[in-house]
């Protein structure tokens, strides 16, 4: 679409709305957000980028496929599960260590794992709409 | 049928993979052979691991007389087949995948003859009939190859169904599922009230595995498959599996009169249809197809029988079969890879241009025609005994067996006579003969076909004796011998050679006959499977038609439609409780939303641009988020916020491109008013349900338990987000392969087939 005040927000929007993504993706432990809302909103984000600038420039800037970008994050969310496998416990438990009063865990893992994977689906219809 | 075009040059191509992985078989026949000399005194090998114990299902391997004969047939024949197809399929794509189907094949036609578990044993019987499937059809892009496999797919997995049908039947009757033990309740199975259900379905099970009449069109049908392939499957293995199992479950289950007079029956019936096709076709492979159903009805025969003689008549038959079926086969294949024919009528005179490959089928043809010095006639002499000494239809039987004996016989002479005698005319004389890999495998069984002619007395103690004593109780010795004496067997051998000549000479009449008589027969089995195909296509094709006539409108209607009824007809009767308001109110700004929500549908509704439409469906569903936020949900607002954002951006990706609103042709006032009153209707019971969900009192032991946990047991003070990713985070996988998965079939949808 050729509109220079689109063109313009755009590109001032994009980076911050990325930003806002994992900002809203890490935060998602304690304050509302998490991994499903980053992915739309990152995928909100590509949506813009790939109106103004077309599908092949969405490409280039997320440089993998995105059924590749789905598959790597089931493969996240699944290879979270594995660690409490090794402890003896059901698959999926949340194993945490806790470094400093700084808390990490699989769960973490987890929904790195559904942002990648929701991301994908999204990206693979929104550009699989553009192409057409 | 084409004509000939000679392969003249002889590439040495190769598929190296293809060649090496001929080790595998090889490797297995030698921890057979190593295996052999203890199971011919009466060893067992036996292994058991725990599968599924709760449904009797266990990983028991078993290796007696009668699975080391199988096992030997089908290690060795894999072993020639491989090797032969390393050069017959050289230039072939996708020959991984063909040697990964082969020796699949193969491993699960030992998990057959080897399993000492019924469902065991019936796993690895779907498995065989699955890589048949892909083996038949490995030319995917030829129509007839795709028709075929699917053919013997339905037909041997329809008969799979059958087989598992009695399998659960014999469960259902409390007998154990190990063979072995099996074998042992033998008395209490056939005097069980549910003996001849099991002993139906279990036939029919070996029958279409088996191709017998009139199950048996598949088998000429598979042979559009790769020779190779033919030659395995076909000749020497898969068909096998149904004999397998009628003698497997001998012990257990034969000796009543349904089960021998069944058999002898269809089995008389099959080796005589088979025998009398086979001089019809003019294609070598099929010729060789109807020679099969003719073992095939013969092994079934004898498998029906409950002497001594008559097993040990089925075990002899067994190996004279595979190793000149499978010897035949092959070289009609190297005929048709050198010559790029196998056409009878174009074939003439290969004996000057391929002598070693005529020394082969000459080796098998001469066995297979039961000439004396040949493995051939020593079986030929079992079976007219077994025949003669069957408890019913011995007439019959022997009859059969003469028939089809002296049909193969002439048969024998065509395949023999007909592509290598009189001199070589035209482009044929140009022909060479076949590399040194296809050469080998009918070279060697030819000749074993020979040596077993000359020494029975080694076979029967060292293959026929364990077989026979794994499937029958009597211990009486069994010897093969060369000459019986002057004796009716022997007088009916040389009256078959007699009458095979006769037929022989009068084949073209005969075949003449066979044709009109194939003619004026107004229903047989294949048309019949044909119509039923036909039959059901169409039904489903009208079916899918009426349900899924891609009419978006419909199918939310419909949705929508059930919905409505469902809900709203058991929930009339609880209405009058349910419509009293909540008496809380919500503040002052929700009623504000309310009517922004009500005003956007105004717009939907009434929009006469799709971009209007879709900012109207936008704007409720911002609303709605905004009322979450409003009554404390900030999680459920921020998604449905996202989610309608993004939903907005994709449908205006698709409706943007749809014709204006206008240009579509105006919807009738009926339809408009019919779903008005779906969609009020809709909304009314939603309502009314939810005003009744906010009678009961709400339940907070579950919002309790997860406050109370969720910073303590899972560090976070978040609570939705804890519930997705930590306490129900199996319930989010799944879902996020479901998005995955939904995403990709859009995509598939989306994309537009590539032109051409």
């Amino acid at each position: 679409m050729q509109s220079v005040i689109l063109k313009t927000a755009t590109h001032l929007m994009v980076g911050l709305m990325l930003v806002f993504a994992v900002y809203v993706l890490l935060r998602g432990h304690h304050e509302p957000g998490g991994g499903f809302s980053a992915a739309l909103l990152a995928g909100t984000a590509f949506a813009l980028f790939a109106i103004t600038e077309g599908a092949d420039q969405v490409r280039r800037a997320i440089r993998i496929r995105p059924a590749a970008m789905a598959m790597t994050g089931l493969a996240m969310a699944v290879v979270s599960g594995l660690p409490a496998l090794f402890t003896g416990r059901p698959f999926l438990t949340g194993i945490w260590r806790h470094l400093n009063g700084f808390s990490v865990g699989t769960p973490l893992l987890f929904d790195m794992g559904v942002f990648l994977a929701v991301l994908g689906a999204i990206l693979s219809i929104l550009l699989a709409l553009e192409e057409n | 049928m084409k004509p000939p075009l000679p392969n003249i040059e002889n590439p040495p191509a190769c598929c190296r993979g293809g060649l090496f992985s001929s080790i595998l078989p090889l490797v297995l026949f030698g921890f057979l052979c190593l295996a052999w000399p203890r199971v011919v005194q009466g060893d067992i090998f036996a292994v058991q691991w725990a599968w599924v114990p709760s449904l009797d299902l266990d990983l028991a391997f078993r290796l007696d007389g009668l699975g080391l004969l199988f096992s030997l047939i089908i290690t060795m024949t894999g072993f020639f087949v491989t090797l032969y197809a390393s050069t017959y399929m050289a230039g072939y794509p996708h020959l991984g995948r063909f040697f990964f189907y082969l020796h699949g094949f193969m491993l699960a036609m030992l998990g057959i003859v080897l399993a000492d578990n019924l469902l065991l044993l019936f796993i690895f019987w779907e498995a065989t009939t699955i890589l048949s499937f892909l083996l038949i059809g490995f030319n995917h892009e030829s129509t007839d190859a795709r028709e075929s496999a699917r053919q013997a797919l339905l037909v041997t997995g329809g008969g799979g169904l059958f087989l598992l049908m009695g399998i659960l039947l014999i469960k259902a009757a409390g007998f154990p599922m190990g063979l072995s033990l099996l074998a042992a309740s033998g008395d209490l199975i056939r005097s069980h009230v549910l003996y001849p259900a099991i002993f139906i379905c279990i036939l029919v099970g070996a029958m279409t595995k088996s191709a017998q009449v009139p199950f048996h069109f598949w088998l000429p049908n598979a042979m559009t498959a790769p020779t190779p392939i033919s030659a395995f499957l076909h000749a020497a293995t898969m068909v096998k599996a149904g004999i397998y199992l009628l003698l497997r479950l001998h012990p257990a289950m034969a000796g009543t009169p349904l089960w021998t007079g069944t058999l002898v029956i269809i089995g008389g019936i099959t080796a005589l249809w088979g025998a009398i096709q086979a001089l019809g076709p003019c294609d070598l492979k099929r010729v060789l197809a109807y020679t099969t159903l003719m073992a095939l009805g013969v092994l079934t025969l004898f498998a029906g029988g409950q002497t001594v003689l008559s097993l040990t008549a089925a075990a002899t038959f067994l190996m004279v079969h595979a190793l000149y079926k499978a010897a035949l086969f092959l070289a009609v294949g190297s005929i048709d890879h050198q010559t790029g024919t196998r056409d009878l009528e174009h074939l003439e005179g290969l004996l000057k241009c391929m002598p070693l490959t005529a020394l082969a089928v000459a080796g098998a043809t001469l066995s297979m025609a039961g000439f004396p010095l040949f493995f051939g006639f020593i079986g030929k002499e079992i079976m007219y005994e077994g025949a003669l000494a069957q408890e019913m239809f011995p007439v019959f039987a022997t009859i059969a067996t003469l028939m089809s004996n002296a049909l193969m016989t002439a048969v024998a002479a065509v395949i023999l006579i007909t592509p290598f005698a009189g001199p070589p005319g035209g482009k044929l004389s140009l022909v060479c003969e076949a590399p040194w890999t296809m050469r080998l495998g009918p070279a060697i069984m030819g000749t074993l076909g020979i040596i077993f002619g000359i020494m029975p007395e080694w076979v029967s103690a060292n293959l026929v004796q364990p077989a026979v004593f794994s499937i029958h109780p009597d211990r009486e010795d069994i010897r093969l011998v060369f000459f019986h004496g002057i004796n009716l067997p022997l007088l009916l051998s040389i009256l078959t050679l007699a009458l095979g000549s006769l037929i022989y000479r009068h084949r073209i009449l005969l075949r003449y006959r066979v044709e009109t008589f194939m003619q004026r027969l107004w229903i047989t089995t294949p048309v019949l499977y044909q119509r039923a195909l036909e039959a059901f296509l169409s039904l489903a094709g009208s079916f899918t038609g009426k349900i899924q006539n891609g009419s978006l409108h419909f199918y939310l209607f419909v949705t929508i439609f059930t919905m409505v009824v469902a809900v709203g007809w058991p929930w009339i009767f609880h209405i009058p409780a349910a419509l009293v308001l909540p008496e809380t109110v919500g503040p002052l700004i929700a009623f504000g939303l309310f009517a922004f929500i009500l005003a956007s549908t105004g717009v939907v509704v009434t929009a006469r641009k799709r971009l209007s439409a879709i900012g109207g469906l936008g704007g409720v569903g911002s609303g709605v988020a905004l009322t979450f936020l409003v009554f404390g949900a900030p999680d459920i607002a921020l998604t449905q916020l996202l989610v309608e954002t993004l939903t907005v951006i994709f449908v205006s990706l698709v409706l943007l491109r749809l014709p204006p609103i206008d240009a579509v042709q105006k919807r009738s006032c009926s339809r408009t008013i019919r779903d008005a009153c779906l969609s009020l209707g809709a909304g009314l019971v939603l309502t009314t349900v939810l005003m009744g969900v906010l009678q009961v009192p709400l339940d907070r032991s579950l919002t309790a338990f997860f406050e109370n946990h969720a910073y303590l047991a899972a560090h976070g003070r978040n609570i939705v987000n804890v519930i997705l990713v930590d306490f129900r985070s199996l319930d989010t996988l799944g879902e996020i392969c479901v998005v995955v998965l939904a995403a990709w079939a859009a995509v598939t949808l989306i994309r537009r087939p590539k032109e051409g």
